[in-house]
């Protein structure tokens, strides 16, 4: 018997025509796996902002997703330029996105915050110069 | 779980167990079984694909023949917008409807009517229900069925008013009973259909507990009954129509959002790109929209597996026809509009779950990907499944096993053929 299942995927940088794979890939899983929509929300749209956090600002990484009956833990890590000041970027609204990417209609400052509503516990750790390792939770409530 | 019914089914001789159908599938509904192709009901959203691509007309669609029209007194028909589209050089409505007359109908009845009616509904429906926005169409039976499988968090977001076809016939039954004094029970309402949906949504609605439709026949074969009768309508049209723009702009996709008064709202047609949307959407990737309009087909209703006309083509016809018309014929004022509001909820219906529970689902789940290492990945489809995932999620399922695909058996008699000849050269 397994009790969780690990499922993993790389994420290149820069290329926006697949951003998303990740997300959808890890949405249609837990959906065939009968999780309640509303966790299955909770986890692709949380996924989904960290994935395009990744091709907007890393240099490309690999997301880790870990679906146990409890809970749906994500590890996305990322060589780049890690995050100048966290407390910042976790503001609404605030961005570093180039001019060039809020042209494509993206980098409008909801990424971590959006990541944080949608999950039950969102860890960072940046190294700037070095990359970002982000740590993100949803949490199942017990099955009847 | 409801009863599933799905109009769309396969004539088994002529089946060649071709792998056509189950690469087209959106929802992977079809397998190659024993050299035939089998549809799995729960799965099926009767979108018709697997029609349009068979190269040997074995998929098919249930419909009424026209002889349903005696076993009623008197017979009504229901015409969709996308049916005017379907004539070449049409410039009058009421020469088709005068034809149906001709044909064997004792009156006629525009779905377009009720179409404006639904507008005036969906607009009211929009300005006090902000929190429900975007709010998404639910005329095409197909779309709904696909939300109801398989986009749970998006159920909410369903227009919960009657189709206008619905709509179209509880009217139109009235105005019969009013008019000839008959039962119900005497009196047809037949709806001339672009596509397989309309024919599911009689026979098992959503949103409504009953349809007042009583017969479904194909567009297609009420064509090339009523050309000559149109030929012989010419000279003597009844003035018959009483639809205006908004109405007939339904036939096409973007008629429906177009008729909204709001520039807020995105149109899609065609199933894959219906899926993208929902997609996108499940995930509030476009929250600021009011209201989102999905067809099914290319080019909306036009583009119905039933239909004879290419769909641009009926669209362009569409748009001359609208042309000398007014905005609208019909409005919530001057009608009294029967409680067009759906009557039943909508449940998710789970038919794709791969386990009995989430444990179950994980062990499951970690067997898909366990056999997905070991497949080729090229999804040839020799298996009779659109994709080695999809094969890998049937055997787990316990419905294929894995010498089904041929390069795994092929394999295995590779090494057998060694060990016999292994054997052989001990002997």
């Amino acid at each position: 018997m397994n009790d969780k299942i690990i499922l993993k995927y790389k994420v290149d940088c820069d290329d926006f025509t697949r951003a998303g794979e990740a997300s959808s890939s890890v949405k249609r899983k837990l959906k065939l796996m009968g999780f309640d929509p509303e966790i299955i929300r909770k986890v692709a749209i949380s996924l989904y902002e960290g994935e395009i956090n990744m091709v907007i600002h890393s240099y490309g990484g690999t997301i880790e997703v870990i679906i146990s009956p409890d809970e749906i833990e994500m590890i996305l890590v990322d060589k780049g330029p890690g995050i100048e000041n966290i407390e910042l970027a976790m503001q609404a609204g605030y961005s570093t996105a180039p001019d060039k990417i809020r042209s494509l209609g993206f980098g409008a400052g909801m990424g971590l915050p959006n990541m944080k509503k949608y999950s039950d516990d969102l860890n960072i750790e940046s190294i700037v110069g070095v990359g970002t390792t982000l740590r993100i939770r949803v949490y199942v409530p017990i099955e009847e | 779980m409801g009863e599933f019914y799905n109009s769309v089914y396969l004539k088994e001789d002529l089946c060649m167990g071709c792998i056509n159908c189950i690469k087209r599938c959106p929802t992977q509904a079809i397998r190659v079984r024993n050299g035939k192709a089998k549809i799995t009901k729960e799965f099926c959203i009767d979108c018709g694909e697997c029609i349009r691509i068979c190269p040997h007309h074995a998929k098919e669609a249930t419909y009424d023949s026209p002889d349903i029209m005696n076993q009623f007194q008197y017979v009504v028909a229901l015409t969709a917008p996308s049916f005017y589209g379907q004539f070449n050089n049409l410039d009058d409505i009421n020469i088709v409807l005068t034809a149906l007359k001709k044909m064997g109908f004792d009156d006629v009845y525009e779905v377009a009517k009720e179409a404006e009616i639904v507008s005036e509904l969906t607009r009211r429906y929009l300005a006090e229900n902000e929190e429900k926005w975007p709010v998404i169409s639910t005329a095409c039976p197909t779309v709904v069925r696909l939300i109801q499988i398989r986009f749970p968090n998006l159920i909410d977001h369903l227009l919960p008013i009657s189709a206008p076809v619905d709509l179209a016939a509880v009217n139109a039954r009235k105005k019969a009973m009013k008019e000839t004094g008959l039962p119900s029970d005497k009196i047809g309402v037949i709806f001339i259909s672009p596509c397989p949906a309309k024919v599911t949504a009689v026979k098992s609605p959503i949103g409504i507990k009953n349809s007042e439709i009583d017969g479904v026949l194909a567009m297609k074969e009420v064509y090339t009954i009523l050309l000559p009768h149109m030929k012989n309508s010419i000279d003597q049209v009844e003035d018959l129509s009483r639809s205006g723009r908004i109405g007939i702009g339904w036939g096409g996709s973007g008629g429906e959002a177009g008729a909204l008064l709001t520039d807020n709202y995105l149109a899609a047609d065609g199933i894959e790109n219906v899926i993208r949307v929902l997609d996108d959407l499940e995930d509030q990737k476009f929250e600021q929209l009011e209201f989102i309009e999905l067809n099914a087909c290319s080019g909306g209703c036009v583009g119905g597996v039933l239909t004879v006309e290419n769909p641009y083509v009926a669209k362009v016809r569409l748009k001359r026809l609208r042309k000398s018309l007014p905005v609208a014929c019909n409005h919530l004022d001057k009608e009294k509009v029967t409680d067009a509001n759906w009557t039943v909820d909508v449940k998710f219906e789970p038919v794709f779950n791969i386990g009995t529970n989430i444990r179950d689902s994980i062990n499951k789940m970690t067997r898909v990907e366990e056999l997905c290492e070991r497949f080729p990945g090229l999804d040839c489809g020799s298996c009779g499944a659109p994709t080695c995932k999809s094969l890998a999620e049937d055997i787990v399922r316990g419905v294929a096993k894995e010498g089904d695909c041929i390069h795994i058996l092929r394999d295995y008699i590779h090494k057998l053929s060694d060990e016999l000849s292994r054997l052989d050269n001990k002997n």
